[in-house]
C-alpha cells in the first residue's frame, strides 16, 4: 500500500478544470516532484493535501485513512508555502518556534531546536529579524526552517527556492536533498525548474493543464518521454515526424532521408519521434545523412548547432572538448542510433 | 517636465498652498485671537487682549463637565466601533465575493448619505413617539418609553451608527494587505482557529484598529448634528457649546476659546497616538 | 456565504441590519397617511411627498446644494492636480508639510472650521455670500480630491513618460497624452468623492450659510431642530434614494471599496 495515494483528485473553479482526475501514489521516504508550466495545477494539488483546497472530486489517502475530513492543522504536514506566508509581525525565530509551541515543546528544548534549524539554513546571525528586513532568499529559508524543524513526516514544498539567486539555490538543492535523507521525511516538492525537478526527485510528476502526462525517474523521463509535452520541457530535443515501413529486413524508421532500424515496440504508419541533440553524432566520411549548418552559437560548456539536414532542421549540441566543430555553411554529415529515438503519439511533433 | 526640478514643484503646488494660506491658516490664527478678545452684552465684540475667556472656561465646572461628556462619549463610541467593526471586517473579509460586494454596499452606503437624514432614522425608531418605543409600548413589554432622545446613551449608539464604517474600513484595509496563505501556515503548524485569529491575524490587524480608533475618536469627539439632534439643548458637547456661543449666544470669543481648545486637545491627542503607532510598529510594517 | 460559521453570519445579519434600520425606518415613515409620525400600517401614501412641494424652501436647498457640490468640487479637483504631481513627482525642500498642510481639514474639526470661516469671512465681507460657501466648500473637500489624485500619480511609472520624450513627444504633448489619461480615474473619482462630501456637509455649513444661500442638509438640519415630522421624514427619503441611485452607479464605475479605501477619513 503506498503511504500517500492521490485517487482521482479533481479541483473545479467555476468552469475551469485546475486539476483533473489525478492519480499518484507516494512510497514513503520518498522524494517526488511535481513539474509543470505555472498555472498547471502544482499548487492547487498540493493545497489539496495540505488541506486548504477542497478537491471538487476525488479523495486524498494517507496510509489507507481518507484525509477528507480531517483538519489541516490536525494533518502535521510541513509546508513551505509559494508566498513564503511568514507572520510579519513575528522575528524569524519567533516564526520558526511557533509550530513548536502548538506542539507544548519546553521552551529550553525549543529555543535549542529554533537554534539549530536556523543554522542548517544558514541564518544564525538573523533570529531576531522581521521578515521585511530580510532578502527574499533569507525569509525563503526561515520558512524552510519553519517546516523542517516541527519534523514532520511529509514535506510540501511549494517552489521553495524559487527566489534564490543560483549559485545560493544550487547550494539549497544539495542542503534539501541531505535534509530530506536525513529526516526521511517523504517529500512533495512543486516546481517548474526541471533542473531542480530532475536533480532532486526520485520521480517526476510531469504537469500540463491539470492533467498528468508523465510519472518517471527523472532519467527515465528524459530519455523517454512518454510525450513531446515532457519531451520540450525537460530539455532541448528535436520532434520529428516520420514513418515506419514494413520492410522484408524488418520494420524502418523513415524520417526524409533518414532510414533506421525502427525502435522496439513500433507500429507501422505515421510517428513522431524525439531525438536529444547531443545524441547526434557527427558521421566521418560521407556516412549517414547530410546536412549543412545555418548557425552555431557558443554556449561555454557546449556549441550549439542549427543543422538543415534531409531528416528536417535539427538542434545539435557538441561538447566544448577541443575537438574541431563545423563552421556555418558547412557542409556535415550525422549519424543517430536506434535506441536514442523516442516514440510519441502520431501528430505529436509540430 | 524635469528642465527646471527646482521651480517646477513650487509652481505646481504654489496655488494650492496660498489658497490654504489664505484660507485655512489665516482663519484658524483669527479664531485663536478672537478667543483672546473681550465681549460684553451690549459692547459686543472689543478687541483688547484678556485671558478671560480662557479663566472662565477654567472657572465654570459648566464647561470641564461638557468637555469630559465629549471625551467619555467619543470613547465609548471608539470602544463599541471596535467591538462591532472589528469581528465585522474579518467576516467580511471572508465572504464570498459576490455577498462581499452586497454587503459593502450596505455598510459603506450610509457614509455617502447625509448624517442629518441617519440621526433622524434613530430619532424615528428611538423617539418617545417612535417605532420602537410604540411597538415596545403596545406589546406591554414596557410602562414608558425607553429613554434614548436626550441622553448619553441615544448619542453613542447614533454615533456608533455613523463611524462604525470608518473603522471596518480601517480594519478591512489592513486584512487585505494580510497574505491569505498566512492563515493557512498557522494551520498547518498545529494552531487551532481561536489561536490562529489570536495569535496570527489579531497583531497583524491591530494597527489597522488603531488607526481606525484614531479615526472614530477623531470625529466622534468633533460631531456635531448628531449630538445636537438626539442630545438636544440640555445634553451639550464641545461642538453643540460653541456653536451655541456663537450663534445664540453671540459670545464670538467664548466660543471660539471653546473651539480653540477642541482643536489643540484633538490635535495633540491625533498626532500624539499616529505617532505611538508609527514608532511601535515601524519594524514591523513599513 | 463562504467559510463564515452561522454565528459569524448571524452577527453580520445583526450589523448590516443595524447599519439600514435607521435608513429603513425613515424611508417607511415618509409613506404614512396619518399627520403624525406613525408607520404606514394603513396603507401607503404619498401625501408627504406632495407636501414637499408646499415647502420651496426645500427644493429651493436642494439646487442649492448641487450647484455648490459641483462648483466646490470642480475648483478642489483644479487645485489638487498640480498639488498631487507636485507631491508625487518631486523630493523638495517643504514636501511634507504641504502635504500635511493640504490634509489637514481632515484633521481640524467642522466646529472649529466653521467657526473660523465664519469670523474671517465677516472681516473681509464675505460673510452670508455664495462666494464665502464655495470657499470653505472647496478647503473641506480638497483632502479628499487630492488623496485620489495622489494615489493615481504615485501609480504612474516615470518611465512611461520618459519612454514618451525619447520618442519626441515634448512635456506638454507628455502631458496631455500620458500623463492625464493615467490619472484621470483617480481625478473623476476623486471629483465624485468631493462632490458628495460637500452636498452632504452641514457642520460647518450651518456658521457660513445665510438664510439666502442655505444648503439642503443645513436646512434639514435647523427644520429637525424645531419639529420632526413625516415631512422631514419624506424629505430625506428622497435623499436617501437618491443616494443610493449614485451609489449604485459609483459602484458600477470603480468599486465602492476602491473609492473608500483609498479615501477613508484620517
Ligand atoms: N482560488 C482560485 N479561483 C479560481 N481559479 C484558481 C484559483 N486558484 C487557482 N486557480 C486556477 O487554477 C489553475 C492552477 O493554478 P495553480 O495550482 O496555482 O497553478 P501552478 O501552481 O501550477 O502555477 C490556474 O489556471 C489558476 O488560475
Ligand atoms: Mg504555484
Amino acid at each position: 500500500m503506498p503511504y500517500i495515494a492521490l485517487e482521482r483528485l479533481t479541483k473545479r473553479y467555476g468552469d475551469h478544470l485546475a486539476v483533473d482526475a489525478l492519480d499518484l501514489a507516494v512510497e514513503k521516504g520518498e522524494f517526488i516532484s511535481l513539474l509543470g508550466p505555472s498555472g498547471c495545477g502544482k499548487t492547487t494539488t498540493l493545497q489539496m493535501i495540505a488541506g486548504f483546497v477542497e478537491p471538487t472530486g476525488g479523495r486524498v489517502m494517507l496510509d489507507g485513512v481518507d484525509l477528507g475530513a480531517m483538519k489541516p492543522n490536525r494533518r502535521g504536514l510541513g509546508i513551505v508555502f509559494q508566498s513564503y506566508a511568514l507572520f510579519p509581525h513575528m522575528t524569524a525565530a519567533e516564526n520558526v518556534a511557533f509550530g513548536l509551541e502548538m506542539r507544548d515543546v519546553p521552551r529550553a528544548e525549543r529555543e535549542k531546536r529554533v537554534a539549530e534549524t536556523l543554522a542548517l539554513v544558514g541564518l544564525s546571525g538573523f533570529a531576531d529579524r522581521y521578515p521585511k528586513r530580510m532578502s527574499g532568499g533569507q525569509q525563503q529559508r526561515v520558512a524552510l526552517a519553519r517546516a523542517l524543524v516541527i519534523k514532520p513526516a511529509i514535506l510540501l514544498l511549494d517552489e521553495p527556492l524559487s527566489n534564490l539567486d543560483a549559485k545560493l539555490r544550487e547550494e539549497m538543492q544539495i542542503e534539501l536533498r541531505s535534509i530530506q535523507r536525513i529526516s526521511g521525511a517523504t517529500t512533495i516538492l512543486v516546481t517548474h525548474d526541471q533542473a531542480e525537478a530532475m536533480a532532486l526527485s526520485d520521480r517526476i510528476v510531469l504537469m500540463n493543464k491539470g492533467r498528468v502526462e508523465q510519472i518517471a525517474r527523472p532519467d527515465e523521463a528524459y530519455a523517454r518521454p512518454a510525450s513531446a509535452f515532457v519531451a520540450n520541457f525537460l530539455g532541448k530535443t528535436n520532434l520529428l515526424n516520420g514513418a515506419i515501413e514494413s520492410t522484408p529486413q524488418g520494420p524502418v524508421l523513415v524520417v526524409g532521408g533518414l532510414r533506421l532500424p525502427a525502435p522496439a515496440g513500433a507500429g507501422s504508419g505515421p510517428q513522431s519521434v524525439a531525438v536529444r541533440p547531443e545524441r547526434i553524432a557527427f558521421a566521418s566520411g560521407t556516412a549517414g545523412v547530410s546536412g549543412r549548418v545555418t548557425m552555431r552559437v557558443f554556449q561555454g560548456l557546449h556549441w550549439l548547432l542549427q543543422v538543415d539536414s534531409e531528416a528536417g532542421p535539427l538542434t545539435l549540441v557538441r561538447p566544448n572538448d577541443g575537438s574541431p566543430v563545423p563552421a556555418e555553411g558547412e557542409t556535415v554529415a550525422l549519424t543517430f542510433s536506434t535506441q536514442d529515438f523516442a516514440l510519441l503519439p502520431a501528430g505529436d511533433a509540430p | 517636465m524635469s528642465e527646471r526640478p527646482k521651480a517646477a514643484p513650487y509652481l505646481l503646488a504654489g496655488p494650492t498652498a496660498l489658497v490654504f494660506l489664505g484660507l485655512v491658516l489665516i482663519p484658524l490664527a483669527m479664531t485663536v485671537l478672537l478667543s483672546f478678545y473681550d465681549w460684553g452684552q451690549y459692547k459686543g465684540i472689543v478687541p483688547e487682549w484678556t485671558l478671560k475667556n480662557w479663566r472662565e472656561m477654567v472657572a465654570d465646572d459648566y464647561f470641564a463637565s461638557v468637555f469630559l461628556r465629549t471625551f467619555r462619549i467619543a470613547i465609548l463610541v471608539t470602544l463599541a466601533c471596535v467591538a462591532i467593526g472589528v469581528p465585522e471586517a474579518y467576516i467580511l473579509n471572508r465572504l464570498s465575493p459576490g455577498w462581499r460586494s452586497v454587503s459593502l454596499l450596505a455598510i459603506l452606503g450610509p457614509l455617502l448619505v447625509s448624517v442629518v437624514a441617519r440621526t433622524l432614522g434613530w430619532a424615528l425608531l428611538f423617539g418617545s413617539t417612535g417605532v420602537v418605543n410604540q411597538g415596545l409600548m403596545k406589546l406591554g413589554l414596557i410602562a414608558a418609553p425607553l429613554p434614548f432622545m436626550f441622553t448619553e446613551t441615544g448619542v453613542i449608539v447614533t454615533l456608533t451608527h455613523v463611524l462604525a464604517p470608518f473603522m471596518v474600513l480601517a480594519v478591512w484595509a489592513a486584512l487585505q494587505r494580510l497574505d491569505p496563505q498566512v492563515e493557512n501556515a498557522a494551520g498547518s503548524l498545529g494552531a487551532s482557529a481561536f489561536t490562529t485569529w489570536r495569535r496570527v491575524i489579531l497583531p497583524q490587524i491591530v494597527p489597522g484598529v488603531l488607526s481606525g480608533s484614531v479615526i472614530v475618536f477623531a470625529l466622534a469627539a468633533s460631531a456635531f448634528a448628531s449630538p445636537a439632534i438626539i442630545g438636544g439643548r440640555r445634553l451639550k458637547v464641545a461642538a453643540t457649546l460653541a456653536y451655541d456661543e456663537f450663534l445664540n449666544t453671540l459670545n464670538w470669543p467664548l466660543g471660539a476659546a471653546v473651539a480653540t481648545l477642541l482643536l489643540v486637545a484633538l490635535v495633540a491627542i491625533i498626532v500624539g497616538s499616529n505617532r505611538l503607532i508609527e514608532r511601535r510598529y515601524a519594524q514591523v510594517f513599513e | 456565504m463562504s467559510r463564515n460559521g452561522s454565528l459569524a453570519t448571524a452577527f453580520h445579519l445583526l450589523f448590516v441590519t443595524f447599519m439600514l434600520a435607521p435608513l429603513a425606518i425613515v424611508c417607511a415613515v415618509a409613506f404614512t397617511p396619518e399627520g403624525y409620525l406613525s408607520l404606514p400600517t394603513n396603507g401607503f401614501s404619498l401625501r408627504w411627498f406632495r407636501q414637499i412641494l408646499a415647502y420651496p424652501e426645500f427644493l429651493r436647498a436642494f439646487w442649492a446644494s448641487l450647484w455648490l457640490a459641483a462648483l466646490s468640487s470642480t475648483i478642489a479637483i483644479a487645485l489638487s492636480v498640480p498639488a498631487a504631481l507636485a507631491i508625487a513627482r518631486y523630493r523638495f525642500p517643504g514636501r511634507e508639510a504641504l502635504t500635511a498642510l493640504f490634509l489637514s481639514p481632515l484633521m481640524v474639526p467642522h466646529v472649529v472650521l466653521g467657526i473660523a470661516f465664519l469670523r474671517f469671512f465677516t472681516q473681509v465681507g464675505l460673510a452670508g455670500t455664495f462666494t464665502g460657501l464655495v470657499l470653505s466648500h472647496v478647503i473641506v473637500v480638497i483632502p479628499f480630491a487630492l488623496r485620489l489624485v495622489l494615489a493615481a500619480s504615485y501609480g504612474i511609472d516615470a518611465r512611461i513618460e520618459h519612454a514618451a520624450v525619447s520618442l519626441g513627444a515634448s512635456p506638454m504633448t507628455v502631458f496631455r497624452r500620458v500623463t492625464i489619461p493615467l490619472i484621470l480615474p483617480g481625478v473623476v473619482s476623486g471629483w465624485m468623492l468631493a462632490f458628495i462630501n460637500s452636498f452632504d456637509e452641514v457642520t460647518m455649513t450651518v456658521f457660513v450659510a445665510s438664510p439666502a444661500t442655505v444648503t439642503l442638509p443645513v436646512r434639514m438640519f435647523l427644520y429637525i431642530q424645531d419639529n420632526i415630522d413625516p415631512l422631514i421624514a419624506s424629505v430625506s427619503a428622497c435623499l436617501i434614494a437618491l443616494t443610493a441611485v449614485m451609489l449604485l452607479v459609483l459602484d458600477r464605475i470603480f468599486g465602492l471599496d476602491r473609492l473608500f479605501v483609498g479615501a477613508g477619513k484620517g
